[in-house]
């Protein structure tokens, strides 16, 4: 069973969905630039394309290392969604399973730390370093920020959160509502989308820590991330609005928050400039961890 | 034809090269890009790294100096990729047909796959160029 969750949805559904929403991703950024766009299975040829490409190994790259990263950021983003899979549908999940899901979505940023290294380039090393300083700054207010809705449940386990809110989602209080705001801008942070995509800054470091990878190996992390931007709206939509509900109505009005949700990062994304490394610390250590503490101490008091 | 190739010609990713033009080319190369022409209903994007590419769009009369540089890249580049010459410079030197820094034509250097003649093309003329170019080598195979 655990081999049917684990291939079946945290692989396969999630590898559709995300495509899907890759697809959508770039439809709308073509239509906001008043372009036509890709067609629909766009997303899906170019995986299907870099993995017949020619693999090529930098001379004095860490081989092993520079090989294994991509697989090891599927394999958290993989272990991630079936976390949520298992928690929204199969009534799965554990004791302190969001614990578990913080540390998993911290894996795939890991794991382009570690190819950018590994893949002996100064371009490639600058956007690791680069990532390696984002992630220590979102982290904080992103764990603040999903700590309100575990506050509101009482409960360290996802399907304690999912439960919790069948009287009242936490996108109903104050406090909920500002962590909201929090949590979409440190995922922006996380799915390294403009104005945080500083690591991949396509105009002056070329795509970063990628700017070796060819083939498969570009291929599963294009993969990888385009799994992260269903994830981690899915996470989102578990904490804050009660989970993904597919009985009667409530099918339309999951749709309505998914697509919301990823057509928000989209329209954030494309309309607004990159900043600078410092600029990005500053504004998750300063306002949004101000913020998010705030809506930790306004949950705790019922607010 | 295989699958490989199919997905290729589907989603051929384009790198931009000057081998020493006086970029005319590259502006014309570069409108492609632009809300008005759109070539990502193609599934092209432009490739800001010569290791994620699958066509070169090469530019310019290749003269000494880029020429050292434009066989490091084809090196590089993953196979399969395909290579169009841009520009009446790139197809035969031009007017530097006799000039001591352009020694050899393109084609005598990497294999090109395209000509698109004209002093620039036309964004028209080099989407067309590319698509006889997706159709050729898909109906070979």
């Amino acid at each position: 069973m655990t081999f049917v969750y684990l291939i079946v949805f945290g692989f396969a559904a999630t590898a559709a969905l995300g495509l899907v929403t890759s697809w959508i991703d770039r439809k709308v950024t073509a239509r906001v630039q008043y372009r036509v766009g890709p067609p629909f299975l766009q997303p899906f040829i170019d995986i299907v394309k870099l993995l017949g490409k020619e693999t090529v190994i930098p001379a004095g790259a860490s081989r092993g290392t520079f090989l294994m990263a991509p697989v090891i950021g599927l394999a958290g983003v993989v272990a991630a969604a079936t976390l949520f899979w298992v928690n929204q549908f199969f009534e799965g999940g554990f004791m302190g399973d969001w614990i578990v899901a913080i540390y998993l979505l911290t894996v795939p940023s890991l794991s382009i730390i570690l190819g950018g290294f590994a893949s002996r380039n100064p371009l490639a090393s600058l956007g690791a370093s680069r990532e390696m300083k984002l992630v220590m700054a979102y982290e904080l207010p992103f764990i603040l920020a999903t700590l309100v809705p575990v506050i509101w449940a009482g409960d360290l386990s996802i399907s304690g959160i999912i439960e919790n809110q069948s009287d009242g989602i936490t996108a109903g209080h104050l406090s909920g509502i500002i962590a909201l705001i929090v949590a979409l801008l440190c995922v922006q942070a996380k799915l390294a989308l403009v104005p945080f995509d500083i690591p991949e800054a396509e105009t002056e470091i070329v795509e970063g820590p990628l700017v070796e990878y060819s083939g498969p190996g570009l291929a599963v992390f294009r993969l990888m991330k385009n799994m992260l931007l269903f994830t981690l709206p899915f996470f989102l939509i578990i904490l804050f609005f009660g989970g993904m509900r597919l009985n009667g109505i409530n099918i339309l009005w999951t749709l309505l928050e998914y697509v919301g949700i990823v057509a928000l990062i989209t329209v954030i994304r494309n309309t607004n400039p990159r900043v600078r490394i410092d600029q990005a610390v500053r504004f998750f250590w300063g306002p949004m961890t101000v913020l998010a503490t705030a809506a930790v101490v306004l949950a705790l008091n019922g607010i | 034809m295989s699958l490989k190739l199919k997905a290729l010609l589907k989603s051929p990713w384009v790198f931009h090269l000057s081998t020493g033009s006086c970029n005319n080319c590259d502006i014309e190369t570069l409108d492609c890009l632009t809300p008005r022409f759109d070539i990502e209903r193609f599934g092209m994007l432009l490739a800001g790294s010569i290791k994620h590419a699958d066509v070169l769009l090469v530019t310019g009369s290749g003269n000494r100096m880029s020429v050292e540089r434009l066989k490091a890249l084809w090196e590089q580049v993953p196979k399969p990729c395909l290579v169009v010459a841009i520009g009446t410079c790139a197809a035969s030197r031009g007017i530097f047909k006799d000039s001591y820094n352009c020694p050899q034509p393109l084609d005598q250097i990497i294999p090109v796959d395209v000509y698109i003649p004209g002093c620039p093309p036309k964004p028209e003329a080099i989407i067309a160029g590319v698509v006889k170019l997706i159709e050729r080598v898909g109906g070979s195979q």
